[in-house]
């Protein structure tokens, strides 16, 4: 099979537009008799629900949430990027796509990405139009700040709940469509098994969460949103019941998956404290705008923090090493996330990390609350103040700032980051990878679509901060309500699909078989034990740094815990009831394929792009060597039974509108 | 830490519920109530039990989605937070802690500590929404200036995350700070204003349809809140409800 990316000839700019022209477009009335399945309801697929529902189709939402405001979009917290230009500061469609595929180190897809940069200025307006209450200045107009990877400030926010509210949004409209009927909401039912009736999508078996039972539901086409896969790792910043499951399901099923290897270790997370932790903490990357990133000069010094006979405060300022402002003088304290989560680990791994664990490196937020004091005192007309006065003016601002993430911080590590620098280490974040889509956000099977963090399309090998979210409501909002029509044009006589098809039985019958096999095992650990065991391999073979060795091993530690599983998980309880371990067992045998898959690609991929770093390839100053003679495509996975044995296609990138350069934020 | 739990366990809506006495040990001070739980799960597991079934997601205090009742409170006993940002810390080492679900006839139990919040879904399907559409053809988003104070007041209503601890905590299990957040929020923005009418008293009308009581100002509600929405917000609500139905064209 040959991928066609479906991208439209022309100049990069008029893509889109011609692309919309060009393809079919679905009538007013034969809407009405078309039926779409929407697998997730965070802000891709809470935006594609409400949307879709609006132009006419009829919609089924799936959530394994208690409600679809509770997606796990919610907890994203810095802001989300748009070329808008208010600040006058150089601003453009251009530049933030150009920004973004940089900032991806060229292992994206550019005319995705440049149509991502021209939506992104819609977006603001119509979550300003449905009542989103971003953050605004004293004339009463939205505030930006910037992120990581760029030069100007593009990135809108509300406080440090951007993604809340952005969500709520989104949930706002769903709500909408909701009450009129034109979305079926289904909560506490989580898609288990996809439907293929003649090739394509025709429907999912979903099982109800509250009752056990397992139900048919069709549509003329399945539009999976369900997020990324961190949580493979076991820890990350994921939410608990963050999964791959749908995504994986489809991949079983046909759909091409891409470039599993790129993962986002996000560099600025609550240190992890023990054994017992089951998730870990994401500080928003705002901070960095603020916080400047430090370790001690020396190591006698790190030493004496770690074994706190000396505080971080103490320490003069030429015994600090303010070691991404040394290494990366342009961007400073504001270098994409790989970069500085590999510079945190290259400290830490030198001896100089901070905490009882080795593992940390200090965020300090003494200059700017100094700074913002003695701006403060001048704009209040307070004149000659103390030092204590200035202090408790700038942290008065910072406090208006980003006070819930202080707050936030402070519950969790029981320390004031006001008064002590807060500490930091890089976390799993995101996941670029993702199920491979062409540029209508279809899949390799037709009638299957895949957007938000869930698909691979936007980002390449490393994605910037305020993004994210971009590309939810992006994709959700204005690409695949457009590109979804001209697949279902073909279906305006098909009519009703009925689950009493045979292909309906067969799936059900598989996912039935499927969930008798895990209950019979009745072995002797719990699913959490093979999830962490898991983890533990992914952390540290396939993490921040990857070598050939450590992927081969990685392959054939998880296929053993696999295997184990299989044999000797336990979960207690029936099938036919609220029941979590069973929940969470499903989840996990798709992790324990995935992972595998994961290593696979990161062993074919011997350069390294991004957040994957190969230590076999690196320049001579430790960055990210790529290897563009070779590599400069996307990897997508057929899947034919065991992941490791998966076949590889490759998506040949090409670049007509940006130079392909070595990376360098110094 | 060595502690003694106390969990409120029910096999499913219709069963009748009772409390059962775990003991647990060896929990760090660290770990938060949920990590506690955790290991009380797999203790149970491993002795060959049916682990608690209990609501959690994100674990930042964001979602919405855990809701116990520890010790007699909503949430626990530190304010301004959710059960899965509290930590064993707050905890006495040889302590009993009394775990039970939200209780409220509005959100009856699925199971254990398991809640169905589905009314408050409800409610904002009945109205809690601006009217437009996706179209990419709204007006630019700085065409209309808001004051930042009424910018600040609308996001400080925003941040309500649905959890529900204001039911649970009231005597009278009344959604008025639920509901009112959502009217205010709207209200405050000019984008909101076109169907502030209708909106509060559609909302009001689904909350009473759901059953929820009404506010009699003990403010328990603003106290247990994990986000901090104040109670002048019910206030507000109720001045808009008034001047909806009294000045209302329609009927």
């Amino acid at each position: 099979m040959i991928l066609d990316s479906k991208t439209p000839e022309g100049p990069i700019k008029d893509k889109w537009t011609k692309h919309k022209n060009d393809i079919n477009v679905v009538g007013p009335a034969n809407k009405r008799n078309i039926d779409i399945i929407v697998v997730g309801t965070g802000l891709a697929g809470g935006s594609a629900s409400a949307s879709l529902a609006e132009m006419g189709y009829n919609v089924k939402a799936f959530c394994y949430q208690d409600s679809p405001r509770r997606a796990h979009s919610i907890a994203a917290q810095g802001g989300i990027n748009a070329a808008k230009n208010y600040q006058n500061d150089g601003d453009s469609i251009y530049r933030l796509f150009y920004d973004t595929v940089k900032g991806g180190d060229y292992r994206a897809r550019e005319a995705n990405v440049y149509r991502l940069a021209e939506v992104s200025v819609n977006i603001i307006d119509q979550c300003v139009a449905q009542g989103v209450p971003f953050a605004r200045d004293y004339g009463g107009l939205l505030d930006n700040r910037s992120f990581g990877g760029v030069l100007v400030s593009r990135t809108f926010y509300a406080r440090g709940q951007t993604g809340q509210q952005l969500l709520l949004g989104a949930y706002s409209a769903m709500n909408r469509q909701i009450a009129k009927g034109k979305i079926q909401m289904f909560n506490r039912h989580e898609m288990v098994e996809l439907v293929k009736v003649d090739g394509k999508a025709r429907g999912i078996i979903a099982r109800n969460l509250i009752t056990g039972e397992l139900e048919r539901h069709s549509a003329h086409a399945v539009v999976i949103a369900s997020g990324g896969y961190g949580n493979v790792f076991f820890l990350s910043t994921n939410a608990m019941g963050s999964n791959t499951t749908a995504a994986w399901k489809i991949h079983r099923n046909g759909a091409f998956f891409a470039n599993p290897c790129y993962t986002q270790i996000h560099p600025t997370c609550i240190p992890r404290s023990g054994e017992h932790q089951s998730k870990l903490t994401l500080m928003s990357e705002s901070l960095r705008n603020d916080g400047r990133i430090w370790v001690p000069k020396n190591l006698e010094d790190a030493e004496k923090i770690r074994s706190k006979t000396i505080k971080p405060t103490e320490l003069k300022e030429e015994d600090r090493d303010y070691y991404l402002e040394r290494r990366y003088p342009a961007f400073g304290n504001l270098v994409p996330r790989d970069v500085a989560s590999r510079a945190a680990k290259e400290r830490c791994d030198a001896g100089y990390g901070v905490n009882s664990t080795g593992e940390a490196v200090y965020l300090d937020f003494s200059a700017a609350i100094e700074r913002y004091g003695k701006e403060k005192a001048l704009v209040s007309g307070i004149k000659q103040p103390s030092v204590e006065k200035i202090i408790e003016l700038g942290e008065e601002v910072v406090e208006q700032k980003y006070g819930n993430l202080f707050q936030m911080y402070e519950k969790i590590v029981a320390e004031n980051p006001y008064k002590t620098p807060m500490m930091i280490y890089p976390a799993v974040h995101y996941t670029m990878g993702g199920v491979w889509v062409d540029y209508n956000l279809m899949t390799t099977i037709p009638g299957c679509y895949c957007i938000g963090e869930a698909n691979f399309s936007d980002h390449g090998a490393n994605r910037l901060g305020a993004s994210a979210l971009m590309q939810g409501l992006a994709d959700g909002y204005f690409v695949l309500p457009y590109t979804i029509g001209d697949f279902l044009a073909n279906d305006i006589r098909t009519g009703p699909i009925s689950t009493d098809l045979k292909e309906f039985e067969i799936a059900e019958k598989n996912v039935s078989d499927t969930i008798d096999k895990l209950m019979s095992i009745k072995g002797d650990k719990p699913v959490d034990h093979f999830h962490k065991r898991l983890g533990k391999v992914m952390w540290e073979f396939a993490g921040m740094a990857r070598n050939k060795e450590g992927l081969e091993h990685a392959i054939s530690e998880i296929k053993t815990i696999r295997k184990e599983f299989w044999e000797n998980v336990r979960i207690p309880g029936d099938k036919d009831e609220m029941n979590t371990e069973l929940e969470k067992a499903g989840r996990v045998a798709d992790f324990l394929e995935l992972g595998e898959l994961f290593a696979k690609d990161g062993l074919e991929r011997s350069e390294s792009a991004g957040g994957h770093f190969r230590e076999e390839s690196q320049t001579p100053e430790g960055e990210a060597l790529r290897n563009d003679k070779d590599f400069a495509f996307t990897s997508a996975w057929e899947f034919v039974g065991e992941p490791s044995e998966a076949i590889l296609h490759k998506e040949q990138l090409e670049f007509n509108d940006i130079e392909l350069k070595q990376r360098s934020y110094k | 830490m060595d502690l003694t739990l106390k969990v409120w366990r029910q096999k499913n809506s219709q069963a009748k519920g009772k409390m059962e006495t775990y003991p647990i040990s060896d929990i760090s001070e660290d770990s938060s109530f949920l990590e506690m739980m955790d290991v009380l799960n797999g203790n149970l597991i491993n002795s060959g039990k049916e682990p608690v079934a209990f609501d959690h997601d994100c674990r930042e205090g964001i979602c919405g989605m855990c809701s116990m009742y520890i010790n007699g409170q909503a949430h626990g006993p530190m304010r301004g937070t959710t059960t899965c940002q509290l930590h064993m810390r707050s905890f006495r080492d040889g302590e009993t802690i009394y775990i039970e679900p939200w209780r409220s006839g509005s959100m009856p139990v699925i199971k254990d500590l398991v809640v169905d919040r589905s009314a408050f879904d409800r409610i904002q399907q009945a109205g809690g929404f601006v009217s437009v559409n996706t179209s990419g053809n709204t007006q630019d988003a700085n065409a209309v200036p808001i004051p930042k104070v009424n910018a600040d007041k609308a996001f400080d209503a925003a941040a309500c995350i649905g959890c529900a601890a204001c039911v649970a905590t009231c005597k009278n299990s009344s959604a008025m700070l639920f509901v009112a957040a959502k009217v205010s929020q709207y209200s405050y923005l000019p984008q909101g204003e076109v169907e502030a009418k209708d909106r509060v008293v559609n909302m009001v009308n689904q909350m009473d349809k759901e059953g929820f009581g009404n506010c009699t100002n003990t403010g328990a509600c603003e106290v247990e809140c994990p986000k901090g929405i104040s109670l002048e917000y019910i206030a507000r609500m109720n001045r808009e409800y008034v001047s909806a139905t009294i000045s209302s064209e329609k009927k």
